[in-house]
This record gives structure tokens, C-alpha cells and sequence, in this order.
């Protein structure tokens, strides 16, 4: 047994520099756990607590605040007939109560809060002046876990994540030891070539672990994300996902002999599939033509199948064309690769 | 130069052209060389920026194929023996920026992976004077020291045949002379090394043999002390007069020991056999002219002196300004 194996010591090199680069480190596990939280709290479809109410000036202006202040959702304020207006517009109320004959609502109906508002004040105001409702109705909420917008965002941010990861781990790493001609360096020496390959593959799936545990740890711990289906089938899912992904990165680091023709490469690669994947939202929300070269994206397979799994309990099997298509990217990358690759 | 046996040759060639076909014209980058290298020896390649001193290397690392011509190394040939070849060859490339964000150990454990036999990292580390580095960053080396590691790399597969691109471009003197005895201690044990450069001085100190190479061609071939010794006179008198005054070329040639004139910058430079007989006459003559001297220098001639006879160019740009 040599003490020194290539295969290892090239992947102990990866992973030594991976760990020392602190920069990468918040890319690849802090980032994207800021983003799902950021996200998470953006679309966190919160019920309505507040509704800002403004009243002009009048004399019954303070016993029609009294009615509405017993309700503590609306924040009620009295202000003159101009002051009411400017209000409106800047935002600072969503309906304005001008008492006279009756009441008038001042409102924007173009603003769905604005309406809504004008709604609920109104039914206040009846319900006070001595309105009886007819039928009697109740509200039940709807915000089960599995179904909300973060519930989609997770798996896809996790896809998201693996693609650049993989591209920039990969693709830019060569690229950047090419530049630095450690590449020409290292094919000087008796190194087998397929060795740099593989050490560099399996670096980019060593880091892809914890990227997972990060993203769904951090899905289950603050947005109580469901995991339905099994973890090692979603675990062996992100591997080939990472896996093919890798491959286009090498793909995309074949030839370029510069950074910047490698970032903008990858750039090209990645932002249409983080806009067209489903990353952010459903991909059925683009045009029947687009639908095909949308449907052929290794991201969005990956991400159709990481939702069926995570969300719906799939099995892997279940899922088996949508492998079959995110494979064959990863495949026909690493045969054009090994074709193309440009060592010197 | 007699034949010699394949055993003791290192490395030969035999015309060996590289072109480049770049945007419109090609370029020459080598032109016909015709190169014998003895195991046992250290071997310059001598020759300004541009001059074909990193693709001849290359060629022989098996990093470039020629456009054409022939070249054995270690008996073997590129194309047939890769790998063996790579086993036994040394390298460091001309530039090379080894990972930043790893350690000097760390680095050489890489690189002596690669290697079916080597030597231990922990030995090549004190060869080259890095133990005390051994635990450090790369990115955080000095620039003598990263190039020190580079020459650790190269000996880490303990090699039959060194090749060092400009080994020592850039460096300090003191960092200069440390590689200088690494590289001596390496040619002691019976290897060879083949060693680019534009420094005449390194060439003279530590070459056996140098190939002073311009335009992709060999111009001169042979030990420093031979080259010089070629140029008749072994000593350079320079000297310039007050207010730029000139003095015709034809009186200075007739002086005693004068073997060659050339104006050189704002002076004028005199290859000398004897500069005892030489000097007299000259300060004389230049009485007898009535011109007075502002500047007078002598010393032994360089390889610098032989590239500059043999092109009527300066090695380095940079020289002329301090001639
Ligand atoms: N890849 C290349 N493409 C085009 N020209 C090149 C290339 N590499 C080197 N050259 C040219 O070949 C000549 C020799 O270069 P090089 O061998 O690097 O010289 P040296 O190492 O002596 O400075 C130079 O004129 C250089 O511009
Ligand atoms: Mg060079």
C-alpha cells in the first residue's frame, strides 16, 4: 500500500481548500439559508392584523372612530379633508371614512388591501349602526404546512443551490487553475488525468452533503417545511442531481482559457434555468411553446422530483423519466468533456 | 564535439522548429535547434524575452510538440514513453501558482502522489530549506520561497532530469544564491540539469554548458568560460567623454590591445586583451584629441559581452541603462 494515494491526496487538496475559504463557505451554506429565510418571512402569507383607518373631520368624526376602535384591527385616525387624501396616496391608510349623509369611502380600487379595507370598515360601521347578519358563517384558516409558498421554496432553493454550487465548484475551479497554469503543472507530471477529474467530482459531491442538511434543516427548523418522503431517497436524488450538474460544470470549463469567460458561461447556464426551473415559482406559469426547452432543463426535473419527494412522499422510482432526462445531461457533459478538454 | 552514446545523453534534438500561426504572420518561436545535453551536466539556455527559451523547454517536458524535428529524452521519446518519461523528469514551469490555501507539506504530499518512487516530502523540504515553512499557506510564502517550493515539487519524484523555467527571475540575491546551490547540489549527485535564464551571470556560475539563443536559433554553444575566451579579449574597458564628445572609431581600433570598438548608450565600450597596455594608450590618444575622459570602467568580460558581440543587442533591455 503507497502511503501517498494520488486520488487521495487530490481529494484531501479540494476539501483542505474548500474549508479555507471562508468566502465559499458563506456562498455555498450561509447564502441560501439567508435567502429561504428572507423569502420565507417575504411571502409568509400572513393573515391581515391591521387595517389603517382614516376619518375626515366632523363632528360624529370621534363616535365613528369609538365603533371602529372596538374592533382592534383597525388603527383609526382623524385628519382633515386634504391631510385624508394625501394619506390615501402615500400609503399611510387604505380607506378613508368621509361622514356626511350616510358615509362615503374614500378608496383606491385598484390596491386589493385598499379594498378589502373598505370592505371590513364597512361591515363595522353597519354592524354598529344595528345591521343583523342572516346567516351565521365562520372562519376556518388554511395554512397546513405542505401547502404554503415556502413549502415550494425550500426544494427549489436546494436545486438552485446545487446547480451553481456545482458549476462554480467545478467549472470555475479549473478554469481558475488553468489560469494559474497548475493545471499544465499537474498533467507535467505521471498524474492520471482521470484521477484530477474524479478527485474534483467527488469533492463537489463531499460538500454537497451539509448544502443539503443546511437547506432543509433550515426549512424544517423555522418553517416547519414537511419532509413526506424518505431522506436517503432524497439524499441519493441530490447526488445525481449534483452529479450531473458537475458534469455541465466541467462542460462549461472544457475550453475557456479565461475567469471571465468561464463566469459568463455559467451565468448563461444558470440564470435561465433559476427563472424557467421552477426555482421561484412553477414553471406552468410560462406559455405552452415554452414549455418544451422549459421541460428539457436538468433544474427543472431535478426540482419536479425534489418536490414530489420532499412534498408529495414520492418514491425515487416513482420519478424515473425525470432522472432519465437529468442524467442524460450529466452524461453526454462528461463524454464532451473527456473529448474536449483542454489540459495545456 | 564527439559523439556521444545515448546513455550519456540526456537530451537531444535535432532540428527542432516550433511556429505559431498567430493573427496574420507566423512566428518562429523556434527555428532549427540542434541540442546535445549530457547527464551529469547543468545546462543553460540563454537568450532574451522572446527568444524560444520556454517553448524549447516545453518541447522537452512533453508539455508543447514541435512543429517538427526529433527529440529524445532519457533515451525515450514523447508520444511513446509518456509516462515513464513524466516519472522521471522534474519540472518548474516558468510560472506556476500553486493553491494558496494549502501547506507547504501539503503541497509537496500532492505532488509526490503522483510519483511510483520519490523522496519524502520532509527531505525535499530541507534540500530546498522550507522545513521551517512546512506548516504555512502558500498563499502566505515570500517570492523566494514559493519558487523554492516550486524546485521541491520538481524534486519530489526524485528525478533523473531537472528542467527549471527562470528559475530565479525576480529574486533577490539571496534567494538567488539558495536556489543556485540547490541546483549545484542536484548536479553533483550525476543528474542533469537543463536550465533556462536571462541572467549571464547565473548562466556563468552555475551552467557547465549554455546555449545562447536569439530569434528561435542557437547562436553560440559552449562552456561560459570558452564563450568568453571566444571574444579574443577577456577584459571591457568603458568609458565616455565630457560633453558627449565623439572620437573616431578608427583611432580607438588602432590602439595597442584593442581588439573590438562599439558605441554602447552614451559611451563607448573596448574589448581588451590586455588592459595594462591598453588603458595607457588610450588616455593618451585621447589627450592627444583633446578630449577628456568624464567616465572610465574595466572589467571581465560576461556572457552578456558575448551575446552583445554576437547580436549587437543587450540580453536585458534593462542593462543598457545600467552599462
Ligand atoms: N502560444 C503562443 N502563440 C503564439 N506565439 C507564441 C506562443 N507562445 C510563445 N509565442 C511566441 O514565441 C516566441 C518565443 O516565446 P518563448 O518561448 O516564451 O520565449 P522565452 O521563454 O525565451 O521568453 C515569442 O515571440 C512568443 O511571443
Ligand atoms: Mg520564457
Amino acid at each position: 500500500m503507497m502511503k501517498y494515494h494520488p486520488l487521495n491526496e487530490l481529494l484531501k487538496a479540494r476539501i483542505r481548500e474548500f474549508l479555507r475559504e471562508p468566502e465559499t463557505i458563506f456562498w455555498v451554506y450561509v447564502f441560501p439559508v439567508l435567502i429561504a429565510i428572507g423569502l420565507g418571512i417575504a411571502f409568509s402569507n400572513r393573515p391581515v392584523n391591521r387595517v389603517f383607518v382614516d376619518i375626515q373631520e366632523h363632528v360624529i368624526a370621534e363616535d365613528i372612530a369609538a365603533n371602529l376602535k372596538q374592533d382592534s384591527v383597525f388603527i383609526v385616525a382623524i385628519h382633515t379633508e386634504s391631510e385624508c387624501k394625501e394619506r390615501l396616496r402615500l400609503g399611510k391608510s387604505l380607506v378613508v371614512v368621509i361622514p356626511g349623509e350616510g358615509f362615503t369611502y374614500l378608496f383606491d380600487p385598484t390596491r386589493p388591501e385598499s379594498v378589502l379595507a373598505r370592505q371590513s370598515v364597512d361591515d363595522a360601521l353597519q354592524r354598529a349602526a344595528g345591521r343583523r347578519d342572516a346567516v351565521l358563517t365562520m372562519d376556518r384558516h388554511v395554512t397546513e404546512p405542505g401547502t404554503r409558498y415556502i413549502d415550494f421554496l425550500i426544494p427549489g432553493l436546494l436545486g438552485m443551490n446545487l446547480l451553481a454550487g456545482s458549476l462554480w465548484g467545478v467549472g470555475y475551479y479549473v478554469v481558475d487553475i488553468r489560469v494559474k497554469k497548475l493545471l499544465k503543472r499537474l498533467i507535467a507530471t505521471p498524474m492520471k488525468r482521470v484521477h484530477f477529474l474524479i478527485a474534483s467530482i467527488g469533492g463537489r459531491m463531499i460538500f454537497m452533503i451539509p448544502e443539503i442538511i443546511v437547506i432543509l434543516g433550515a426549512g424544517v427548523l423555522f418553517f416547519k417545511v414537511p419532509i413526506r418522503g424518505s431522506i436517503f431517497s432524497i439524499l441519493i436524488l441530490s447526488f445525481l442531481g449534483a452529479f450531473s450538474f458537475t458534469g455541465v460544470g466541467l462542460l462549461v470549463a472544457c475550453r475557456a482559457r479565461k475567469l471571465e469567460t468561464v463566469s459568463g458561461l455559467m451565468n448563461l447556464i444558470m440564470l435561465p434555468m433559476y427563472l424557467l426551473s421552477g426555482v421561484f415559482f412553477p414553471p406552468e406559469r410560462f406559455p405552452g411553446i415554452m414549455q418544451i426547452p422549459i421541460q428539457a432543463l436538468p433544474l427543472t426535473q431535478f426540482n419536479y422530483a425534489l418536490r414530489a419527494l420532499i412534498l408529495d412522499g414520492m418514491s425515487l422510482a416513482s420519478q424515473g423519466w425525470r432522472l432519465g432526462i437529468i442524467l442524460a445531461w450529466g452524461g453526454i457533459s462528461f463524454l464532451l468533456t473527456l473529448r474536449w478538454f483542454r489540459w495545456n | 564535439m564527439k559523439p556521444l552514446s545515448h546513455a550519456e545523453l540526456a537530451i537531444s534534438c535535432r532540428d527542432l522548429r516550433k511556429q505559431y500561426k498567430g493573427s496574420g504572420e507566423v512566428v518562429y518561436a523556434v527555428n532549427g535547434l540542434d541540442l546535445e545535453i549530457r547527464s551529469g551536466e547543468c545546462f543553460g539556455l540563454l537568450g532574451p524575452n522572446g527568444a524560444g527559451k520556454t517553448t524549447t523547454i516545453e518541447i522537452f517536458e512533453g508539455l508543447l510538440s514541435p512543429s517538427s524535428g526529433d527529440v529524445e529524452v532519457l533515451g525515450m521519446y514523447w508520444g511513446e514513453n509518456d509516462n515513464e518519461l513524466r516519472q522521471k523528469i522534474g519540472i518548474s514551469l516558468q510560472e506556476t501558482r500553486f493553491p494558496e490555501k494549502l501547506k507547504v507539506l501539503e503541497t509537496l504530499e500532492l505532488f509526490r502522489s503522483f510519483y511510483r518512487e520519490g523522496r519524502r516530502p520532509e527531505d525535499v523540504m530541507e534540500t530546498v530549506g522550507l522545513t521551517e515553512k512546512a506548516g504555512s499557506l502558500v498563499g502566505k510564502l515570500s517570492g523566494g520561497q514559493r519558487q523554492r517550493l516550486a524546485v521541491a515539487c520538481a524534486l519530489v519524484g526524485n528525478p533523473r532530469l531537472l528542467f527549471l523555467d527562470e528559475p530565479t527571475t525576480g529574486l533577490d540575491p539571496q534567494s538567488r544564491r539558495k536556489l543556485w546551490d540547490v541546483i549545484r547540489r542536484f548536479r553533483e549527485e550525476g543528474r542533469a540539469v537543463l536550465l533556462t535564464t536571462h541572467y549571464m551571470e547565473e548562466a556563468e556560475r552555475l551552467c557547465d554548458r549554455v546555449a545562447i539563443i536569439d530569434h528561435g536559433e542557437i547562436i553560440a554553444v559552449g562552456s561560459p568560460v570558452e564563450l568568453i575566451a571566444g571574444l579574443g579579449g577577456e577584459h571591457i574597458v568603458e568609458f565616455s567623454m565630457n560633453n558627449g564628445a565623439d572620437i573616431p572609431v578608427d583611432v580607438l581600433e588602432d590602439l595597442p590591445a584593442v581588439l573590438e570598438v562599439r558605441a554602447d548608450g552614451n559611451g563607448i565600450s573596448l574589448t581588451v586583451s590586455e588592459p595594462h597596455i591598453a588603458i595607457p594608450a588610450l588616455i593618451q590618444s585621447l589627450q592627444s584629441h583633446e578630449r577628456s575622459l568624464s567616465r572610465l570602467t574595466t572589467r571581465h568580460a560576461s556572457l552578456e559581452d558575448v551575446f552583445v558581440n554576437l547580436t549587437g543587442r543587450h540580453l536585458r533591455d534593462d542593462e543598457i541603462s545600467s552599462s
